[in-house]
């Protein structure tokens, strides 16, 4: 039998042996460099269409074919080329410059024949395109303590996925402060607001949605989430402290004092 | 033979190549909506759906099962060139085979040599490679380098008219064919051209020698065809038995073998026409068969 292994008794076997080596050579220099781009991460400044898969599996299913930037009315999406930050040819678009104007009929999951855009958002007011972070604290004209309001005012979920929060304005002692606060439960990230911020750049800015918010660590418990869902306290009732003036108040299981109020309007057994 | 006798099949061929991008265009351009999408996946006339089935496989691979309408969309597309030959896909609708023809004929036109020794099996490795990559990275991996669809998206979004992915891939591949291997791309490396090849294994359009007999050995045919090896079994089967239908797959249904024999040996038949009674002992005088209608 050794006497077959030279590669003159066998060439077939040889040649058939090399082309299998320089396939599999050709297989892995492919994979590899096809594995280095789809490896990327989410990107700040592109945002995909309303029902965009999670990036990963968005990349498993969008084909590129752009039905959705076909029948985007607004022509809001765009395909990627090189070096617009999203895959080769798969459809996103930037706030500042397009936003999304939520069209209540979604002709952009309509259109998406792979899944991709997925047909279970119905209403686009569950889309989560993004989040809405005001990143600009330091030049927002509301942070500076004037009254612009302009991405409160142009929100389609105005009062609900951005308010203006009241606060004090200590500089001036007299004035109040509008705080644009963004809820992330609310908020679409069509990117109206980052369209219309007055700003030369602007101080909103719709991010995606990895990028936006924070993750807690899986182990966290949030006391009184747990505590409602229990139904009642998780733990014992904190030993009784004693607090001046309040000697002798029964305390309740919660931790808090029972006090009975006098009809002079103060509380009984309250000796300041 | 007028030049239009012995070009008509290669003008049928970028008549539909060309058609290909223009029913995409003349939506955005003259509001004439007739195909919506690109090669990978489209929409025509508002009810057709034609998908990949490439796209579909790597997808699967990927771990992600398309909607219906790109699965019915592929089925079609699948039984589409399972009739008019799986790799017409490649001279009659892909707009690459116009730049990689366009390389070929200048190297002929320069004299040029053979260039790099490329395996023909190489193109089924790199399908294997991109199934793969597909599952080892969870995307449509070939997606980020396919020269079809970045060029014919190009051409149908405009994209082409500024220096993106169009111009650069599209470059690439024209420049590889010109200066660095004969025929390289479509005929040894292209992916896409292997996967309809498959199809093309029991594609019922063919090529048929049919008049075989009527071969004066002039090599025009060979001297044209783009995957040169096809031609013979056929043409030369007679002694052997064979009938005169070129079975291969690679075989891409372009016809110039039929524009340029002088003595028409080649006409397009069906692959079930294929005992060597079938083939006649004169050339034929016209093209019986009708070109494959070409894929919107």
């Amino acid at each position: 039998m050794a006497t077959q292994r030279g590669s003159a008794t066998n060439p077939g076997r040889r040649a058939m042996l090399a082309g299998t080596v320089r396939g599999a050579c050709a297989v892995g220099v492919l994979g590899a460099l096809l594995a280095i781009p789809s490896r990327r991460k989410a990107e700040a400044v592109a945002l995909r269409p309303p029902g965009a898969l999670a990036e990963r599996d968005f990349a498993a299913a969008c084909v590129r074919c752009g039905l959705c930037a076909k029948d985007c009315p607004y022509d809001t999406l765009k395909l990627s080329d090189i070096g617009d930050g999203p895959m080769l040819g798969t459809p996103f678009f930037r706030a500042r410059a397009v936003p999304c104007e939520m069209c209540v009929t979604l002709p952009c999951v309509a259109a998406c024949p792979t899944g991709a855009l997925d047909k279970g958002l119905t209403d686009i007011n569950n889309a989560k395109m993004g989040v809405a972070v005001l990143v600009g604290q330091e030049t927002c004209l509301n942070f500076l303590g004037l009254r612009c309001d302009v991405c409160y005012r142009v929100c389609p979920r105005m009062g609900e996925a951005i308010t203006l929060e009241l606060s004090h304005n200590a500089r001036t002692a007299k004035h109040a402060f509008f705080i644009p606060t963004v809820h992330s439960a609310k908020c679409t990230g069509c990117g109206k607001c980052e369209k219309a911020c007055v700003l030369d750049e602007a101080a909103i800015k719709v991010l995606p949605q990895a990028l936006a918010s924070g993750q807690l660590g899986k182990h966290y418990r949030l006391g009184w989430e747990e505590k409602k869902k229990a139904g009642g306290s998780l733990v014992e009732p904190s030993p009784e402290v004693q607090v001046r003036g309040m000697e002798g108040v029964e305390m309740s299981p919660g931790g808090t004092y029972k006090l009975e109020k006098r009809p002079d309007g103060g509380f009984k057994e309250f000796k300041p | 033979m007028t030049w239009l006798a012995s070009h008509k099949w290669l003008l049928a061929r970028r008549l539909s190549q060309v058609a290909v991008v223009a029913v995409f265009l003349t939506g955005p351009l003259f509001g004439l909506w007739i195909a919506k999408g690109t090669l990978a996946s489209s929409l025509t006339f508002g009810i057709l759906p034609l998908t990949d089935p490439l796209m579909v496989a790597q997808g699967l691979a990927a771990g992600h099962l398309m909607t219906p309408t790109a699965l019915i969309g592929a089925a079609i597309v699948l039984a589409f060139y399972a009739l008019v030959g799986g790799r017409a896909y490649c001279s009659w609708v892909c707009p690459v085979n116009v730049v990689t023809d366009l390389a070929a004929w200048l190297r002929k036109r320069l004299g040029m040599e053979k260039g790099l020794t490329l395996q023909r099996s190489t193109r089924f490795w790199l399908l294997g490679g991109i199934v793969l990559a597909s599952a080892a990275t969870g995307t449509i991996a070939w997606e980020l380098a396919n020269p079809v669809t970045i060029l014919h998206r190009g051409l149908v979004t405009g994209s082409i008219l500024t220096l993106g992915s169009a111009v650069l891939v599209t470059s690439a591949v024209f420049l590889f064919d010109l200066g660095l291997a004969e025929r390289g791309w479509c005929t040894h490396l292209c992916p896409v051209g292997a996967f309809y090849g498959l199809l093309g294994r029991v594609a019922v359009v063919r090529v048929s020698a049919i008049g075989r007999a009527a071969c004066d050995d002039c090599m025009d045919c060979f001297a044209v065809c783009p995957e040169r090896h096809v031609i013979a079994p056929a043409l030369r089967g007679e002694a052997k038995g064979v009938g005169p239908v070129i079975m291969s797959a690679d075989c891409t249904n372009c016809g110039r073998c039929i524009d340029v024999c002088s003595k028409t040996v080649f006409r397009f038949a069906t692959r079930f026409q294929n005992t060597p009674s079938d083939a006649t002992s004169g050339g034929l005088g016209a093209d019986l068969a009708g070109p494959p209608a070409k894929v919107a």
